[in-house]
């Protein structure tokens, strides 16, 4: 059982604040990092893998420091985003060097190639591996010292639906095991998919803590956009408006639409087809006009 | 401070990559001018001396550094795989170290060899100058493998910097300016020549003594700095 406790934590590059101020602390199952791309989660992940120094504030595992502290590595597996490796090994002389590193003979390495399903491709050199490969051969070299804390920065990128549903259930596995899991991510669904725990970063300072629902609670239920357009604007409009889940209605001339701003999320879906039959109106374009991933996590910031 | 599998996957990573290429080919050209002069001139001591203080010395060592000390740890930091070695409880002067002793090694192996079989050669080791070349060879392979790890461990253009060293700096300056010979290494490893084969056919501008205390120094500082600088590496991410 670790714990990394992140207090107070800030990074910048120069002039750029990457991480401001973040406070949390990571325990034992699968904790998700959630937040967009450039908003400081490889920085976050970085100096909890020990790689970045915190321009203020302390980043800790089990009380120890993180920093320039190598015992941590007897506890620490990194599964880094960058592709590089040692492409001229096979994946059983990296995953076996990544052992000896550790202090471990083959056995374990074998182990771990076992634990990602490997040992079919084992003899392979990693320059002809696919990208779900490599990534299964990083977990492996991770995994060779049995660590209680794994870190990983986006694992999902660039895989293919199974590889990623593997990936998520060996993390699931690991989790369960009673290992500290965290990964990074900018899809709100896969974090949702695996992640019990989700900490958002948005813009270098932490937006939202806690588990799933609540976050989904906060996205679902900010004000959504629509733009719309129909046979009858107006008469659509003077429907809807009588509904509370619809906020605002604002009839756009020079578009010729309707921007409705919507409460209830899942309310309006619902109502917005019923009303158009029920009047005899039919729907051109109904399209949702803020939902980017920024809107979502600006709103998240703002709550 | 020598770890065994840091060394192995810097062996591999040395001498796969194709810039590996440059350490056989530099030797063979050595080896291949030498029973070309052979044949041509016969025994010469001048004619040895000058084709192994002009081209082994001051050209192929220093070449052969370059390749060895940058790429013993540069494309590793360069592309980020250098993280799987970060990532161990191994002390990072550990890894230095290992570094610098693969280096080393390596270049004392593609440049010192070939000059020991050149020097026999051209004139049979006569006056000692196959010797002298080879051991000045040998002494100027580990000052240049620390000085140019240490500028891989800095810099991502650290080829081409130890490659203006090692041209412009030692070659051009070293033979116009008077100064700039002092702060040479092939001028360090010169001084060793000298005294191995006597004044009339090696000749360096730097005592004995002071090239001693220069190669030591500067041997021992770079690595230390190149210690501190992998201690202090910082992985940023690519955001």
């Amino acid at each position: 059982m670790s714990i990394i406790d992140i207090d107070h934590t800030s990074r910048w590059f120069g002039n750029v604040v990457a991480v401001n101020d973040v406070t949390m602390r990571i325990g034992p199952g699968v904790t998700g990092l959630l937040g967009p791309n450039g908003a400081g989660k490889s920085t976050l992940i970085n100096m909890m893998g020990g790689f970045l120094a915190p321009s203020t504030g302390s980043v800790t595992l089990d009380g120890a420091p993180i920093w320039r502290n190598e015992q941590v590595y007897t506890k620490i597996g990194v599964v880094p985003e960058r592709e590089s490796m040692y492409d001229f090994l096979t994946g059983r002389e990296f995953v076996v060097a990544n052992a000896e590193l550790h202090g471990l003979d083959e056995r374990a390495a074998q182990r771990a190639l076992a634990t990602v399903e490997m040992e079919y491709a084992q003899d392979r050199k990693i320059a002809t591996y696919s990208k779900g490969m490599r990534q299964r051969v990083k977990m492996a070299s991770a995994l060779v010292h049995d660590p209680s804390v794994l870190l990983l920065d986006e694992p999902f990128n660039g895989m293919d639906p199974r590889q990623r549903m593997q990936l998520m259930d060996l993390l699931r596995r690991m989790g369960d095991e009673g290992r500290t899991v965290l990964f990074s991510s900018h899809i709100l669904e896969e974090v949702e998919q695996l992640a019990s725990h989700i900490e958002v970063i948005v813009a270098g300072r932490h937006a939202a803590s806690g588990d799933y629902r609540k976050i989904r609670r906060l996205m679902t239920d900010r004000p959504h956009r629509y733009l719309v357009r129909s046979s009858d604007d107006r008469a659509l409009a003077a429907a809807l408006i009588a509904d509370p889940s619809t906020a605002g209605i604002e009839v756009d001339r020079a578009e010729g639409a309707l921007r409705i701003q919507a409460v209830d999320f899942g309310r309006f879906t619902e109502l917005l087809p019923q009303v158009a039959r029920s009047h005899g109106i039919r729907l051109l374009t109904v399209s949702p006009s803020d939902e980017s991933l920024e809107s979502v996590f600006s709103y998240l910031v703002a709550a | 401070m020598y770890n065994p599998t840091v060394a192995r996957l810097t062996y591999r990573a040395l001498l796969g990559r194709r810039r590996a290429l440059i350490l056989f080919a530099l030797p063979a050209l050595l080896v291949l001018i030498a029973v070309a002069v052979r044949a041509l001139t016969g025994v010469d001591d001048k004619v040895a001396a000058d084709l192994l203080g002009g081209f082994a010395l001051a050209t192929m060592v220093p070449l052969i550094g370059v390749i060895a000390g940058t790429g013993a740890i540069g494309p590793e930091i360069d592309d980020g795989s250098i993280v799987y070695l970060l990532s161990k409880p191994v002390k990072r002067p550990t890894i230095i170290m290992t570094k610098l002793i693969v280096a080393i090694a390596v270049t004392m192996v593609f440049s010192a060899v070939p000059t020991l079989i050149a020097g026999f050669i051209l004139n049979g080791n006569g006056q000692q100058i196959a010797i002298a070349y080879t051991v000045a060879a040998l002494v100027a392979s580990i000052a240049y493998s620390a000085l140019f790890l240490l500028l891989g461990t800095v810099s991502r253009h650290a080829v081409v910097f130890g490659l203006v060293y090692a041209l412009v700096w030692e070659s051009l300056f070293g033979s116009l300016v008077e100064g700039a010979k002092t702060l040479s290494v092939q001028q360090w490893a010169l001084a060793l020549a000298e005294k191995i084969s006597g004044e009339d056919t090696v000749s360096s501008a730097v005592s004995l003594p002071t090239a001693g205390i220069l190669l030591a120094v500067v041997t021992v500082a770079a690595t230390a700095y190149a210690g501190q600088k992998l201690r202090r590496l910082t992985l940023a991410g690519e955001e």
